[in-house]
């Protein structure tokens, strides 16, 4: 007996997804802003992991493994980003700023 | 034992470009050198090998080597698969043979170079994208030669990157290529769908027996023709060949003789069974060819930059190809193919070894009595300049463009079923255009090569550089005599050569068109020497007294004749057409005015759009990521 209801997953999956999206899209700082992005990562993992459990299939679990990894690579690509920019000469995290292309 | 030659055809090259590469630099301006020139001539040795094995075996066979499965899913399966048939086997050992002299050459022309390993890896890297487009057995293997081919053109027009103007011309030749590159993929997918396999062979069986509908088979040619035509540099893709002159001039001796402009023509001429079923797209390709050969002969007839002269014209003579290809003779196009490489090679080279001596002096009016100081250089030059203009008898592009005229006289495009053109407007305006060949080519020769005394020449030609221009000197005045009309001594091992079962007939062909093709060269030769080769020429007198080339001072003799009828005429002419002029001037202002408006509205809107900021972008994903949830839920 699951402690969760199939539809009570989905329900927190999408409070999950929607609370990720609107950290991407209202925050300006870019740390924050990856942080979200793993929340929302996160919501779509949920989302396989409840599958796999409500249709018995391993696959779900797989692919949760999968997104980990994904995210993990994700966050350390975003954050060398931000030390390039930062030793760059660019000492700020606000993602509005980089809208100019520089040399 | 001959199949495994195939696939090291292809690997010479490519692993003489890996080894160039990965040495970055740390190998010398002579070892790259040698590297690239062994791994050509490797793949040059094995192309003559594999072409006596595949003559000696039975007529009609061909090699075939799968190499490795590449895509197979339900319904469709793609591998990586060479093929040697006998229209591949001429044209590997074009691109291997020419591509062996070019690098020869290019061993001595840069050797002075900072990049040279970067150049040579680019070429033989080059070499090896043509070779497996020309063997591959596979429309998407095929592609992948094809993009190959275009990534190297791109590295080496912009090989010199720190001129800007270099790099935008390369820049302009990948994206005018990958207009039809994407028109290229949408022929072959739509032609590996309709008959189930992208093999080249089952794709013509299911065309020839029927199994594709008559519109599907017009689409797929018309998106191939396409990319051929962005490939080869014809009519509506024409700008980006003469920019390409900004790589070095062994590039552009091998993008115009050996690799890149030819892939379009080998394209059709390998899937001319496909074009046979549609007879529309024929007579396009045959029409457009035909505007390109005029339009690239009248541009070269007013450039001033020797190596735009010949740019333009190798537009020209991939046109005859392509008028070639549109009647139906694709042998014709084939061997004019070959004897453009061997000569548009020569050409190339000795170009570059006289820019070379003159101080890197390109303007052919400050070059001048060339043939003095560089002897041999200008006996190369007129060589090829003669198989160009084809010379009757002595010169390969005589025989060639001969075979070219006749077949487009013969031909008959049958466009519907009761309405048949003939292909005899296309023939005259093919001879004119053989007439500018010579007319403009002689321009150059005798500007370059004689009259006074421009720039100092200095230095000499190494020895590199002047064995594979001799070769390619015997090439062009001999590669020709393989395939003679009827009405010389018949002879046609070339036509017998590609397709021994159906030759060419030649049979009702009057003499008259062979002499055609012979008087009209010669009396360009003979205009140009009285326009610009003459001591007291017209055109020299005319350059210093009139505009940039003398041209305006020669039409404004012509017309201060004084006649009153004419006059009076003429200003009833003129009122009727002030008036016609300013209601058309004032519609076109107005769509002008309107079409501006709107263009600077939309732009506004996209660069909204566009504003470089991370949260709009993904703002933006989320919005459409509702509107599409929202439709697929609605709907």
């Amino acid at each position: 007996m699951p402690a969760f209801s199939f539809n009570d997953t989905l329900v927190l999956a999408a409070i999950m997804f929607s609370v990720g999206l609107a950290g991407v899209l209202v925050r300006r700082n870019m740390v924050f802003m990856l942080m979200s992005l793993d929340i929302m990562l996160n919501a779509a993992a949920l989302v396989f992991v409840a599958a796999g459990t409500r249709w018995h299939d391993a696959a779900g679990q797989v692919m949760f493994v999968l997104i980990l990894a994904l995210a993990a690579v994700e966050t350390a690509v975003g954050l060398a980003i931000i030390l390039r920019l930062h030793a760059h000469g660019r000492p700020t995290l606000d993602a509005d700023t980089g809208n100019l292309p520089e040399g | 034992m001959a199949t495994f030659l195939l696939p090291l055809l292809v690997l010479c090259p490519l692993a003489a470009s890996l080894i160039i590469f990965i040495s970055a630099g740390r190998m010398g301006a002579r070892g790259a050198g040698t590297v690239a020139c062994a791994g050509i001539g490797v793949a040059a040795v094995l192309s003559i090998i594999v072409s006596v094995i595949l003559l000696s075996g039975p007529t009609g066979g061909g090699l075939q080597v799968t190499l490795w499965p590449w895509v197979h899913v339900a319904g469709f399966s793609a591998d990586i698969a060479f093929m040697l048939d006998r229209i591949s086997m001429i044209m590997i050992l074009v691109v291997t043979i020419v591509g062996l002299l070019i690098h020869v050459y290019a061993a001595g022309y840069m050797r002075d170079d900072p990049g040279i390993a970067r150049f040579f890896g680019c070429m033989t890297l080059f070499v090896a994208a043509m070779l497996v487009l020309v063997l591959s057995s596979d429309l998407l293997c095929l592609f992948i030669g094809w993009e190959g081919v275009g990534l190297c053109s791109y590295l080496l027009i912009g090989f010199w990157y720190d001129n800007p103007a270099n790099t935008a011309a390369a820049r302009k030749a990948f994206y005018v290529t990958r207009v039809g590159d994407v028109a290229l993929l949408c022929g072959l997918l739509l032609l590996a769908t309709a008959t189930g396999s992208p093999r080249i062979g089952a794709v013509l069986a299911a065309v020839t027996n029927g199994q594709v509908s008559a519109s599907g088979i017009s689409m797929a040619a018309f998106f191939i023709l396409m990319g051929a035509l962005a490939k080869s540099a014809q009519v509506p893709f024409q700008a980006w060949l003469p920019d390409a002159m900004a790589g070095p001039t062994p590039t552009s001796a091998l993008i115009h003789a050996a690799t890149m402009v030819t892939a379009g023509v080998y394209l059709i001429a390998r899937l001319h069974d496909l074009f046979v079923m549609a007879a529309p797209v024929m007579a396009l390709t045959a029409v457009l060819g035909t505007l390109t050969l005029l339009m690239g002969a009248c541009a070269a007839l007013v450039q001033s930059d020797l190596k735009r002269i010949l740019a333009w014209s190798t537009i020209s003579q991939v046109g005859y190809m392509f008028l070639a290809l549109g009647c139906g003779v694709w042998q014709a196009a084939l061997f004019h193919l070959m004897t453009h490489a061997f000569f548009k090679a020569l050409l190339f080279l000795a170009a570059g070894a006289v820019i070379m001596r003159a101080r890197h002096e390109q303007d052919i009016f400050r070059l001048g009595g060339l043939r003095h100081a560089m002897p041999g250089l200008t006996v190369a030059f007129v060589i090829g300049a003669s198989a160009l203009a084809g010379l009757p008898l002595v010169t390969a592009g005589f025989y060639s463009k001969e075979m070219i005229l006749s077949g487009v006289w013969h031909v008959r495009f049958g466009l519907t079923r009761d309405w048949t053109v003939t292909g005899h407007p296309l023939w005259a305006m093919a001879l004119l255009g053989a007439f500018l060949t010579a007319l403009y080519i002689f321009r150059c020769v005798f500007i370059v090569f004689f009259g006074k005394a421009g720039t100092v020449a200095a230095g000499r030609t190494s020895r590199l550089m002047t064995i594979p221009l001799g070769c390619l000197c015997v090439l062009s005045l001999c590669g020709g005599v393989i395939e003679m009309p009827d009405t010389l001594p018949s002879l046609h091992l070339f036509s017998a050569l590609l397709d021994p079962a159906t030759p060419l007939s030649h049979a009702d062909e009057p003499v008259w068109l062979v002499l055609a093709g012979a008087v009209v060269p010669l009396a360009g030769l003979a205009l140009a020497w009285m326009l610009w080769g003459r001591p007291s020429s017209v055109m020299r007198g005319a350059r210093t007294a009139g505009g940039p080339d003398g041209r305006h001072d020669v039409l404004s003799r012509w017309q201060d004749i004084p006649d009153r009828a004419g006059a009076a005429a003429g200003g009833l002419v003129r009122a009727a057409s002030a008036r016609v002029f300013a209601v058309r001037a004032g519609f076109l202002d107005m769509l002008a005015r309107w079409s501006g408006r709107i263009g600077r509205w939309g732009a506004r809107m996209l660069e909204r759009l566009h504003n470089g900021r991370m949260r709009w972008y993904a703002a933006w994903i989320a919005g459409g990521l509702c509107m599409a949830l929202a439709v697929a839920v609605l709907s």
